[in-house]
């Protein structure tokens, strides 16, 4: 008997939006001030996030997104809540702060780790920040699960297995694959479907430990534990992990833990020159022909 | 544990039974980083009849090939290649382990150094060994991993001082192809490959890969286009004029993603890098994601109606004009000279 109704992990990260960076946002000395900048979902994990809702649509099972970063984070987890993600969970420390690729799929597993069996994590190719795509391999490697990176279409299921169409340079690869496995997801691979009116109702209310715990400062102070009630009982309570809330070694967390080191920093200023204006004629571009001749940088 | 070496490792990536360029580019490199290093280049293969592929890594400098050949490896596959290339460097460690950023490239370095806990610098647009001080402790001879980040708009220098394995992969044509002048057989270590059942995990059932009729990186002449070309059929006097002037058709991103164009010409920091002797950008607004990859360009001639485009900033010569005019105006003008 097949193996029906599955649980995808889906590993999203809210990102400065890189894409619309202007004037402002780099400082002349090469710092980037990340304030200026709004944050969004990586556009290539609302596609992994789409397609885990696919699956579910079609087999049955559970979607649960997770997210390792600060308490801001919890705005891209309320939108994949918006999206159809069944449940979400929010990674958060002052103890992870800092970490590269390492350091991250570090915790991420161990985070997996405590949230009970699945059958697939999924998660977008690369983040529009880092640009290494790295953390999807290295989460599956500490996990000790197989990787199919680079899908570029729905998987279809079959006798208990996976079948997955990936990306290779110059073509594709159909690859079968056993069960639990990471799936990392090109852009291409489907159209995220849009927020679901219903539940951005319903979910734009969930809020974070972190958030809670400010609110519960705000007049007239509130106790903690009772807002995380009330939110809990509305469905309205994201699950929050710390450090101490999964099984990790310290010292392998956020900067400590991670092995690569910024040394310098310096913003893409491309250094202006001169340069020769011709007309937009045939005289004037028979010209340049002329000269480009001449230097031989032409017949 | 033994203690580190200071060789610099290249895993050398193939298809059918020849080595792919980027890999050889990286021997390029890693033969001169090795004689900076005082190391060792040694070139690691794992695949199925790799004797042109072994020849190839002696041509550009390899001291020494790791080789494991088997009928199994015949296709790059995540698992089995991971396993024996972290087993090989838990067991060596190598000082440094380049890779091709290419799909597989992509796939393999960061599930190896995940298992190595190296630390892994994806898309390097230059190598370098040096003397740096961090965190107030001076570290010598380490390998500086320069890459851009931030969607390209900072160029970071990584270093990964705690380690004992640095990794870095590097795209395609960012490092150059040379031969040695004097290429000697060196050694051959032959390892085994003892199969384990999660190589099995994930089978090839299907794969379709051909090669790039592209040759945009000995292309002298290129005419590029970008999303101010308009329509497909703007694109398509550009292949015109390129045929005319012996010259091959690129272009950006945008017109990748507008369908102008396809992938296997596309020009820029997620694309190739080029280094023509002319380079005519057409349409191309001149963002630093594409200027990255053809700022190396011998000279560089811009067309574009807006004339505060940034690629007026990086060009040898400048039009300002319509392209849908501009460039039957340039074909005109070149046909005349042929005369």
């Amino acid at each position: 008997m097949p193996h029906m109704s599955y649980r995808t992990i889906v590993l999203v990260k809210q990102v400065p939006d890189t894409a619309h960076v202007s004037g402002d946002v780099m400082r002349p000395d090469g710092t980037v001030n990340r304030g200026k900048l709004p944050a969004v979902f990586n556009p290539d994990d609302r596609v992994a996030l789409e397609l885990a809702l696919q699956l579910r649509d079609e087999f049955g099972g559970r979607v649960t997104a997770i997210t390792m970063g600060p308490p801001s984070a919890a705005e891209v987890l309320r939108e994949c809540l918006y999206m159809g993600a069944d449940d979400v969970c929010l990674i958060t420390d002052r103890k992870f702060a800092g970490a590269d690729t390492l350091a991250t799929s570090y915790v991420l597993a161990a985070a997996i780790r405590t949230l009970g069996t699945y059958d697939f994590v999924f998660g977008g190719r690369q983040a529009i920040d880092g640009d290494t795509a790295q953390v999807g391999p290295q989460t599956a490697e500490k996990l000790g699960i197989p990787q199919v990176t680079y899908a570029e279409e729905v998987p279809e299921l079959r006798d208990g297995r996976i079948v997955v169409k990936r990306r290779i340079d110059g073509g594709y690869e159909i690859v079968v694959s056993t069960i639990p496995v990471l799936i990392t997801v090109i852009k291409e691979a489907a159209t995220p479907r849009p927020f679901k009116a219903t539940r951005l109702m319903t979910y734009k209310n969930a809020r974070c430990l972190p958030e809670l715990q400010k609110a519960a400062k705000a007049e007239p102070p509130r106790d903690v534990d009772d807002l995380v009630r009330e939110y809990a009982e509305r469905d309205c309570f994201i699950k929050t992990l710390s450090a101490a809330d999964i099984d990790v070694d310290p010292a392998r967390c956020g900067i400590g833990g991670s092995p690569t080191k910024v040394h310098k920093v310096k913003s893409v200023i491309l250094a202006a020159q001169e340069h020769e204006k011709i007309m937009a004629t045939q005289e004037g571009i028979s010209d340049l022909l002329d000269e480009l001749g001449e230097a031989r940088v032409i017949g | 544990m033994p203690k580190p070496s200071k060789d610099i490792w290249v895993f050398v990536e193939h298809r059918e039974q020849k080595p792919v360029d980027v890999s050889l580019e990286l021997l390029s490199k890693g033969r001169k980083l090795a004689d900076q290093a005082a190391g060792d280049l040694k070139a690691v293969v794992i695949g199925h009849e790799m004797d042109h592929v072994v020849k190839e890594t002696f041509r550009f400098g390899a001291d020494e090939v790791l080789l494991i050949d088997d009928p199994n490896l015949r296709d790059y596959r995540t698992q089995p290649y991971s396993r024996l290339l972290g087993d090989l460097i838990v067991e060596r460690q190598p000082r440094v382990v380049l890779f091709g950023a290419t799909s597989v490239g992509r796939d393999l370095a960061p599930r190896v150094a995940s298992f190595t806990r190296s630390g892994l610098t994806a898309d390097c647009t230059d190598l370098q060994i040096g003397d740096i001080t961090y965190a107030r402790k001076n570290f010598d001879g380490l390998l500086l991993q320069i890459r851009p980040a931030f969607g390209g708009n900072i160029v970071a220098t990584i270093v990964t001082p705690d380690v004992a394995v640095q990794m870095a992969t590097v795209r395609e044509g960012v490092m150059e192809m040379v031969p040695v002048s004097e290429p000697v057989v060196r050694r051959v270590t032959r390892l085994p490959y003892v199969a384990t059942d999660s190589d099995e995990f994930v089978m090839i059932v299907e794969r379709y890969q051909e090669e790039s009729k592209a040759n945009l990186k000995e292309a002298q002449i290129i005419v590029a286009g970008g999303y101010g070309m308009g329509t497909k059929e703007n694109f398509g006097r550009l292949r015109q004029l390129a045929s005319l002037m012996g010259g091959e058709v690129a272009g950006t991103r945008a017109a990748v993603d507008a369908g102008f164009i396809t992938v296997d010409r596309q020009v820029g920091q997620t694309g190739l890098t080029v280094r023509p002797k002319l380079y005519i950008a057409c349409g191309i607004s001149g963002s630093i994601q594409h200027v990255a990859g053809m700022q190396h360009s011998n000279r560089i001639i811009a067309i574009n109606k807006d004339a505060n485009a940034p690629i007026f900033d990086v060009c040898h010569y400048g039009i300002v004009g319509d392209v849908t005019m501009t460039i039957p105006t340039f074909i005109d003008a070149f046909k005349e000279k042929l005369k």
